[in-house]
């Protein structure tokens, strides 16, 4: 069952202080650096953090997956690439693909500006939805990252 | 997605296609290079001073960007000017009355009849012909000024000494020193002249022609300064003692002008510019004129050969190659180093060596080797990212014209 709360939650991350919309679950997060925010109707945005972002360096071309794909829990969603490397981007959960993010085939940069709002990659129907609930919340990532930096 | 910051080290290793990063293999990757192991430049606390993102590249610890990120680094080198710590790479001075011949029965380049204050681009080659590193050598006068890739130094400098050895066991006078107490910073951009007359009162750096080199006083510091670089721009690499070298770079930063760049915008600039790195587009199994260098040897050179593989070598020249280093432009996702070429039937003709998204042109360009047939430039290929087979054409290089100083 879906807890139809919807508020507005302040996240800060090392890196920014970002306005999320907080729907029935999330933001959750993958060790990984995906995050993902599902909304009532069992959709998820997906993307990466500003974590990732800010490690990858500037993102100059991001490779989307077709509508209707189907993707499995850590799987290849998409890949990103910085100047000089390739780096996949797995899927959160498993689920089919709604929708993808048009514009960052023109603004791959939107991806390092607002990674968590503007930036997201694409938009999942979740298997289900109780998987999100069982990925990382906000304090286990941020002390995830935080392990991770040296 | 994986966030490792030391993907330039795979500038090191060679990439499978279809890179994939996997934080497994890039975490045992990072244990072997603990930090402690690597060597540092005397520029290392700067680099940290100036917000440096630090790697590990050819055994060394080296900035690969700056808060700017690497685009923003490369953009400003074409329009202006950026400072870049070179000083892995390795600094050799070789004396001798018979330095000249002695260099070049390791090189396949002419340096009897390179003037002083001049300098010429050559390669080291190996029995079979092969490259066994890319050099520029200075014709400093009374010594030769050799400056050699980082990931080849300690190979170079032993070939050298056990050459050296031979050589004077049959009579002959050439020594080596390697410069260990200098440090090197290149400074590369339109702007950069400008920006260095600043600090070098008695000399007119305007009467420096392209590789030429000269010992200059930059604010009182005796440098040997050379008109060359690696991004296809105007530029300096200048030699400074390493007891200096912050407080110089500092200067040159404090114009407001220079902004430092690292590894990663040094190695998109050379690409947009067609120069090779070696190790990824140049290796000990590739000669000259398969990696598209003939030009590196001149007439005499070709008629006395005394180079290691001359016979190879001018065979080749003679009677051509069966694969040759080309440009090509593509669009679609980046090819990298690795992708493999393929003709309109789908079978392998090659595979790319080096690729990126040219910040400057805002598409997919890069470097490899094709069979001689699809070498032409204009030669429509095909060239497979990630499992699809994009369109690519055969180009010339450099992609983004050179603005050395004429």
């Amino acid at each position: 069952m879906l807890r139809t709360l919807v508020s507005a939650v302040r996240v800060r991350t090392p890196y920014s202080s970002v306005f999320v919309r907080s729907f029935a679950t999330g933001p959750r997060y993958t060790p990984s650096h995906e995050w993902i925010s599902l909304d009532q109707s069992g959709v998820g945005t997906v993307g990466i953090t500003d974590f990732a972002q800010n490690a990858l360096g500037d993102v100059v071309y991001v490779e989307l997956p077709e509508v209707g794909k189907k993707v499995a829990a850590k799987g290849t969603m998409s890949v990103v690439e910085s100047v000089k490397a390739a780096s996949d981007v797995y899927s959160p959960v498993s689920g089919t693909v709604v929708e993808v993010n048009s514009k960052l085939a023109d603004q791959p940069s939107m991806i390092n500006k607002s990674a968590t709002t503007d930036g997201w990659m694409v938009k999942l129907k979740v298997d289900n939805p109780k998987d999100v609930e069982k990925l990382l919340d906000q304090a286990a990532y941020d002390k995830h990252t935080q392990s991770e930096k040296h | 997605v994986c966030v490792d910051l030391s993907l330039y080290m795979s500038m090191l290793a060679p990439l499978r296609a279809g890179f994939r990063c996997a934080l497994a293999r890039t975490a045992a990757y990072t244990r072997s290079y603990s930090t402690e192991s690597l060597k540092r430049t005397s520029l290392y606390d700067l680099h940290l001073e100036l917000g440096g993102k630090m790697v590990p590249f050819a055994g060394w610890e080296m900035p690969v960007q700056y808060p700017d990120g690497v685009l923003k680094e490369h953009m400003h080198c074409r329009s202006s000017s950026s400072l870049f710590d070179v000083s892995h790479m390795g600094q050799l001075h070789m004396t001798g009355k018979d330095r000249i011949p002695f260099i070049e029965s390791m090189v396949v380049g002419d340096y009897a009849t390179l003037p002083v204050g001049h300098s010429k681009l050559s390669v080291f080659t190996n029995e079979k012909g092969g490259i066994i590193d890319d050099t520029v050598i200075t014709n400093a006068g009374d010594y030769l000024y050799v400056v050699v890739n980082a990931g080849c130094a300690d190979k170079d400098i032993a070939l050298m000494k056990d050459r050296i050895k031979a050589f004077k066991s049959k009579g002959g006078d050439v020594n080596l020193d390697i410069i260990e107490d200098h440090s090197l910073i290149a400074v590369q951009g339109p702007k950069t002249q400008e920006m260095l007359q600043k600090f070098c009162k008695s000399f007119d750096l305007s009467s420096m022609g392209f590789m030429t080199s000269h010992v200059v006083e930059l604010n009182g510091i005796p440098c040997r300064v050379t008109r060359c670089g690696y991004t296809g721009e105007d530029g300096f690499e200048i030699s400074v003692p390493s007891a200096k070298a912050v407080k110089l770079a500092k200067d040159i930063l404090q114009t407001g002008e220079v902004r430092p760049a690292g590894l990663g915008s040094r190695d998109s600039l050379r690409l947009e510019a067609g120069l090779c790195l070696y190790g990824h587009d140049l290796n000990e199994d590739i000669t000259p004129i398969e990696g598209s260098l003939a030009w590196l040897i001149g007439k005499r050179r070709r008629e006395q050969g005394g180079f290691p593989g001359a016979s190879i070598i001018l065979d080749q020249l003679k009677n051509g190659v069966s694969k040759k280093r080309v440009g090509f432009v593509s669009t679609g996702a980046p090819a990298r180093e690795g992708a493999q070429f393929t003709n309109d039937k789908g079978e392998a003709i090659g595979a790319v060596t080096s690729g990126t998204l040219s910040p400057c042109l805002k598409q997919v360009v890069g470097m490899g080797y094709v069979t001689t047939p699809y070498s032409k430039t204009g030669s429509q290929v095909q060239v497979v990212v990630r499992g699809k087979a994009q369109p690519a054409t055969i180009s010339k290089m450099p992609f983004v014209p050179h603005n050395y100083k004429k």
